[in-house]
């Protein structure tokens, strides 16, 4: 399926948000999840479907003023 | 002691985090400053990448409180998103609030802030909004359960220092029981100690210390600049006069014919 990840298209085939940070292999330990402009804690990305066109926006920490 | 939400902090410097030359550059700035408390924001993380994880560790490492923003965040429903992914990943309630409403000034939108400090202070955040110096603005965000406030003196970046005493002094005036902290537009370490002589209770920096030549000697600078300002409030500061007024005893002075 297609899904929009931090801006950019992506045909991917995980069916959860954990599975879609490993297949995108993201690896950082610090990262905070949205999906369609909902928050998804790390604790619920398991249970978390994806489906055809979705919107996951996925953040780390950084320098901010 | 400043005292925000509960916490007592020893310092009344907040320190930024971003735009330091380098990350060994940013910890010496820190400890110069003195500083409990940093800012940092959450950005987008890159496939495979773990800057996230280094950035995190670092501060970690530093053993100061963590104030996330929002910065960057034009809209309600954008800055109450981050607020709450900022929240799951750093956990803390605290959050650096920014409602952006112009690209040049950077300037808060008002309206916008007010309607997120609500949602947000509802939710259980303890919300630092970073707002302008207007009057009726605070009292609508201490309505909205804002128990802290962070009016800029010059917009974001600018190096102007304050550009409203008359503003600022009201704001004080009308709100002397809420902790305030000036956040935005300061250059020197002058114009931190000019904004704690009129009694604010502490000040957030980023940009004037991370590009100055040398930010950690800039850091000690701001920090020795925060602290006068706050004790000669305290200490109860001569008036303006008009006119000169001798400070050496007139009385014995030798008359010579």
């Amino acid at each position: 399926m297609k899904l929009t990840v931090n801006g950019e298209e992506q045909e991917v085939t995980s069916q959860t948000l954990s599975e879609l940070l490993g297949e995108l292999e993201y690896e950082g330990d610090w990262l905070a999840t949205a999906l369609n402009g909902e928050l998804v804690s790390a604790s619920v990305r398991p249970a978390c479907n994806l489906k055809d066109g979705d919107r996951v926006e996925i953040l780390t920490p950084r320098q901010g003023g | 002691m400043l005292s925000v939400y509960g916490k007592e902090l020893s310092s009344r410097l907040l320190l930024g985090t971003a735009q330091y030359p380098s990350p060994a550059i940013l910890m010496e700035a820190v400890t110069a400053s003195e500083t409990k408390v940093v800012t940092v924001s959450l950005r987008r993380e890159m496939a495979g990448g773990k800057s996230g994880d280094k950035f995190w560790s670092l501060i970690q490492s530093l053993g100061v409180h963590v104030l996330p923003n929002t910065a960057g965040c034009h809209t309600v429903k954008e800055a109450v998103l981050t607020a709450q992914m900022a929240r799951d990943i750093f956990k803390t309630d605290w959050i650096k609030l920014e409602v952006i409403g112009n690209h040049d000034t950077l300037q808060p939108d008002v309206f916008a802030l007010v309607e997120a400090a609500r949602i947000l202070s509802e939710d259980g955040f303890k919300v630092f909004p970073y707002t302008t110096d207007d009057l009726i603005v605070a009292e609508r965000l201490l309505e909205a359960g804002c128990e802290v406030l962070m009016p800029w003196c010059a917009p974001i970046g600018s190096a102007l220092g304050p550009l409203n005493l008359h503003a600022l002094r009201a704001l004080r005036g009308h709100f002397p029981d809420v902790p305030m902290v000036i956040d935005a537009g300061l250059g020197r370490p002058s114009h931190a100690a000019t904004v704690m002589e009129l009694g604010f209770d502490a000040i957030l920096l980023n940009t004037a210390v991370a590009k100055a030549g040398d930010p950690v000697a800039m850091a000690a600078a701001f920090a020795m600049a925060a602290k006068a300002g706050n004790i000669a409030y305290h200490a109860g500061m001569l008036e303006p006069r008009d006119v000169a007024v001798p400070s050496t005893p007139v009385i014995g002075k030798a008359v010579f014919t």
